[in-house]
């Protein structure tokens, strides 16, 4: 069927949810229209909210400045439409609290600012490539939004051998990166190019999940003429957190508490990837980002190239507006993105979905007591044991939780999933990381 | 037969002999008092006084650092034994009770979102500042029952905190645990309290909630010495509290309660009969 098809690589744990990927995988993706205005919030990452470098009655253009980064592990935020500055204010962040935001009305001509030029990769050093990369505010598009440019600055005493891209796309649901990965291939590539110069290395492996066989012949027929490697992987999540991709691909296991550097590897999304490629090569900042708008509560499932700072309802708006009432809106997958209180809040730099659900589409959520069955220590791909840590949370015993390596939980939900008894796992031992984190900070 | 009696029984000796000596020269001095006061005290190792425990506040009574009249538990009774052991002047100090400053329920006041998670109001304050659209209402999942150690909370049916006044010792264990801070100490004497914790605007507070406190000045026009108003929120001036009552029945929203009338609807606590109660005759 598809490349490698028999030498299918994986990690131990997982499971697969029911992935509900048909209604959008076959939809290509279209440019969403320009709403009547845009929200875009400081904080898109992960550190240092920018700060504001406009005011009310600037005008900008597609792809000014409009915040500045503060701190190393920050990026700048940009106009994602030419027009005007009409506030700048807290606003309803995906977040579910009011966050400083720039609102922007849009003029209708959508020009990019004249200052953006581009640049051959060839010609660029390393250092010159990176500092395009935070420039353009180029953040993980997977949906952790950690910024590009720290992950691509290993301190020297670290050996980076291997590069991973992330094509594994394992949330439910979700098929952005699925549709960029078809169509949009030779960007990809591109930016895979330009990633290896950075980190200065060759070898370079594209990850994707078997449930994707057209993304995978594609990838590997257009990336063999540039010695990049595609490896199929089972389908299980979550195969697309960097420490269990790393693991499936390589076989190393990422030490506790530190990062893929330590065992030599980078790993980037492949949606990074083409942001990358445009950041470098037409010197256009990260102003908008593929969408996969789906869920049975939504008319028309579709994957929508979104300006960063449209409103959701704007998108369910153009996929043919709600399907009923809506009971659960998620932003990002199923498993690990974040519910949302309305359709107020903007899209950002982390949003790879929005999920829409109805009453008679959710589970019924009654929990009951643990019945010691074991089933989240089984699927967790950290293999830790939830029950046992969500059970020291539950009665404020951090210390006694902090014994079975909380801080270590990728807070996949693979436990709150499997879970018989239907316990809120994840959020106990968030609860309990919290907790930890915070006393030591006061030590 | 002889060897091994006359072995165990020269162990037993030496050990005896060895114990009775390490005893006497290594015995700890306690000052009787301290035994008498720990005696007195009502051991519930609380906290209200400030230490971890009662032995820890006996200990301080009697080398002098903390004043008897600390254990809000204990109330006057225990004060008087303590001063007559320590032969001083018993001077108590007010008696404090807990009271939740929020009466909107789940009926009264809007929700941003239906929480599933964790019964527990720190942890459900996490995902975006808590259920409620109240910044400062009451989140109803009972960190503060599980934090009190004398059974004095309730949470009623429609999830509102209820304290009870005469079980409530003012330890201060439910201020403490709520993430909202929306419980707070006051004298017992005073009955009437502002339960609304909103430092919104009148027209935000009447968008989600029908109790909520709309800083319209009635209450500081009715009886002017004993309301203030701070941040859009009225607050009862103590030091005045007698006249507090007046304003009760002038509160458009009724969020001003008298307690010795009853407890926030829904409670299954009774009037209390004796709204001054003495500290230290509680159930």
């Amino acid at each position: 069927m598809s490349v490698k098809a028999m030498n299918l690589k994986t990690f131990k744990g997982g499971l697969h949810p029911p992935d509900g990927k048909h209604d959008s995988a076959t939809k290509a993706i279209e440019t969403c229209p320009l709403p009547e205005e845009l929200v875009i919030p400081l904080a898109q990452h992960i550190g240092a909210p920018a700060e504001a470098c406009v005011e009310v009655g600037t005008r900008v253009k597609k792809g000014s400045l409009i915040g500045k980064a503060k701190g190393f592990v920050s990026v700048p935020v940009h106009a994602s439409t030419s027009g005007e500055v009409i506030a700048v204010e807290p606003r309803l962040h995906p977040m579910g609290k009011a966050l400083p935001a720039i609102v922007i009305k849009p003029d209708g001509e959508d020009c990019w600012d004249e200052n953006l030029t581009g640049a051959d990769p060839e010609t660029l050093s390393a250092e010159e490539l990176k500092s395009r990369i935070l420039d353009a505010g180029i953040v993980g598009m997977g949906g952790a939004t950690f910024p590009a440019h720290v992950k691509l600055s290993p301190p020297p005493e670290k050996q980076i051998d291997t590069l991973i891209l992330n094509g594994v796309e394992c949330e439910p649901f979700l098929t952005a990166d699925h549709r960029i990965m078809l169509e949009e291939t030779e960007r990809i590539l591109d930016g895979i190019d330009i990633l290896r110069k950075v980190l200065g290395i060759d070898r370079a492996v594209i990850g994707i999940e078997d449930n994707k066989p057209d993304a995978i012949e594609k990838m590997a027929r257009e990336a063999a003429s540039r010695n990049i490697e595609v490896q199929a992987l089972e389908v299980k999540y979550p195969q697309g957190a960097e420490k269990q991709l790393i693991d499936a691909i390589t076989g190393r296991q990422v030490p506790s508490g530190t990062l893929p550097m330590e065992v030599g590897v980078v790993v980037h999304n492949v949606g990074t990837a083409a942001a990358i490629s445009d950041a470098v090569r037409l010197g256009r900042p990260l102003v908008e980002r593929v969408i996969s708008i789906t869920g049975p509560g939504v008319n028309t499932p579709k994957n929508l190239l979104v300006r960063i700072g449209t409103s959701l309802e704007f998108l369910v708006e153009q996929c043919d507006g709600l399907n009923g009432d809506p009971a659960k809106i998620i932003m990002g997958g199923p498993m690990m993105g974040q519910a949302q209180l309305s359709l107020e809040p903007p899209a950002i730099r982390g949003t790879s979905g929005l999920l829409i659900f109805r009453k008679q589409d959710l589970p019924r959520l009654e929990s009951g007591p643990c019945i010691r069955c074991g089933r989240c220590i089984g699927v967790c791909p950290i293999h830790l044991q939830p029950t046992t840590i969500a059970a020291y949370a539950r009665l404020d015993l951090f210390d006694e939780a902090a014994d079975y390596h909380p801080l270590d939980c990728i807070e996949c939900g693979c436990c709150t999933y499997i879970c018989p008894a239907t316990l809120p796992l994840v959020q106990s031992i968030r609860y309990a990381k919290a907790a930890i984190m915070a006393k030591k900070r006061t030590l | 037969m002889l060897a091994s009696v006359l072995t165990l029984g020269g162990i037993g000796l030496f050990a005896a002999i060895a114990l009775g000596i390490a005893a006497k020269k290594f015995a700890v001095e306690v000052d009787p008092r301290e035994l008498a006061i720990l005696e007195v005290l009502p051991g519930a190792n609380c906290g209200a006084c400030g230490l971890p425990g009662c032995g820890g506040y006996a200990k301080a009574i009697v080398d002098g650092s903390m004043s008897p009249n600390l254990c809000t538990p204990g109330g006057s009774d225990c004060l008087e034994k303590i001063a007559h052991i320590m032969g001083v002047e018993a001077i108590s100090a007010d008696p404090q009770v807990a009271v939740v400053c929020c009466q909107g329920d789940n009926q009264k006041a809007s929700q941003k979102y239906r929480y599933l998670g964790l019964e527990d109001c720190n942890a459900a304050q996490k995902i975006a500042d808590g259920p409620k659209t109240c910044p400062g209402g009451c989140l109803g999942l009972g960190s503060c029952v599980r934090a009190c150690p004398f059974d004095a909370i309730e949470i009623t049916a429609e999830g509102l905190a209820v304290i009870n006044r005469q079980k409530c010792t003012g330890c201060q264990k439910c201020v403490a645990s709520c993430p909202r801070s929306v419980i707070k100490m006051t004298p017992l004497t005073a009955t009437t309290h502002v339960l609304c914790n909103s430092t919104d605007k009148g027209g935000v507070v009447r968008k989600y909630c029908q109790v909520g406190c709309i800083a319209c000045q009635i209450c500081k026009k009715t009886a002017p010495e004993a309301y203030q108003i701070d941040n859009f929120l009225a607050q009862v001036n103590y030091d005045m509290a007698h006249e507090a009552e007046v304003a009760v029945e002038k509160c458009p929203t009724r969020c001003i309660r008298d307690f010795s009338t009853g407890y926030p609807e829904g409670s299954s606590f009774a009037a209390p009969t004796v709204p001054t109660k003495k500290p230290g005759q509680a159930a």
